[in-house]
């Protein structure tokens, strides 16, 4: 059952991962990979949310090893970075990094604060 | 266009993105050409990316607090691969066209997962472990890096490509001229 979730979940974050990425380079015409470092902030988020909010190991299979594991990526997110440093754009590779992992940071513990303060509230 | 049974050009330069660049023609037109098959593709690869995700951290497991040998095992090889599929798909081969959504989008983009490294780091913080939790995310950072280097490069180096000449000063508007003059 918990294969089940899990691929459920795989099979609706990896496309989306996908569509985002190609929804929002269509949008800016900057190198930095801002198609990636949407889905995976906004996956951090969702995830720290799932981490402390202890919805049960079926919403964490299907959402959270499921869905956000296969929303974010950091393959693409390391093969970008090297990319962008091969390419000569360095500063952009740098600022992938800081920017990628401070918003995820941030966004992970932003999903727990909201869903401590909603199992506070309940 | 190029006939699908001759290798790829190997000056062709690797994209930046790769799950999607929209400035390669050919991956621009890909949703619009085959929009149902591309997408099955994609949500077929992230299905068995996940699940093996998933074995290898039930195999694996890790108490709260403790190094996510899983997680930092499957970031780094996904980055070893996606260093190595890259290069193969851009350089080396001329492949089907739902290769790279299959295998760099799906299987790799699912089986590596930027949300459960940097949420462990999160709750190594909260457990008081913020030693183990910047040592992770140090780790993974750079072991990710070097292992996309080596699958380039290992890559290369084998199959005998060249490293193609530095873009000049605008890097964007050179790699995508690239991009499309070799299409």
């Amino acid at each position: 059952m918990t294969l089940l979730l899990v691929a459920l979940g795989a099979a609706v974050g990896a496309p989306l991962r996908y569509l985002t990425d190609r929804a929002v380079q269509s949008r800016h015409d900057s190198v930095f990979p801002w198609g990636t470092f949407t889905v995976n902030v906004a996956g951090c988020l969702l995830l720290g949310f799932l981490a402390a909010h202890s919805g049960g190991s079926g919403v964490m299979a299907l959402a959270g090893t499921g869905f956000c594991g296969a929303l974010t990526t950091y393959s693409t997110f390391g093969y970008e970075t090297l990319r962008l440093a091969e390419t000569g754009a360095r500063p952009y590779a740098v600022l992938n990094v800081v920017a990628s992992l401070g918003a995820g940071l941030g966004a992970a513990w932003i999903g727990m604060v909201i869903a401590q303060a909603l199992t506070g509230a309940s | 266009m190029h006939d699908p049974r001759l290798p790829a050009d190997p000056g062709t330069r690797l994209p930046v993105d790769s799950d999607v660049e929209l400035r390669v023609p050919e991956q621009r037109r890909e949703l619009a050409r085959a929009p149902w098959t591309t997408l099955g593709a994609i949500s077929a690869g992230g299905m068995i990316g996940a699940l093996a995700r998933y074995g290898l951290g039930a195999a694996f497991p890790h108490d709260p607090g403790a190094f996510d040998w899983a997680t930092f095992g499957i970031n780094v090889s996904g980055c070893l691969l996606i260093g190595v599929l890259m290069v193969m798909i851009t350089q080396v081969l001329r492949p089907h066209p739902l290769l790279r959504p299959f295998l760099g989008v799906g299987v790799l983009g699912g089986f590596t997962t930027f949300s459960t490294a940097l949420v462990e780091v999160q709750k190594s913080v909260e457990d008081g472990s913020s030693g183990t939790a910047l040592a992770y995310l140090a780790a993974t950072l750079v072991a990710a890096l070097a292992a996309v280097w080596t699958g380039v490069r290992l890559t290369r180096a084998i199959a005998g490509v060249r490293t193609p000449p530095r873009p000049g000063p605008d890097a964007r508007s050179k790699v995508g001229a690239a991009e499309g003059g070799a299409r």
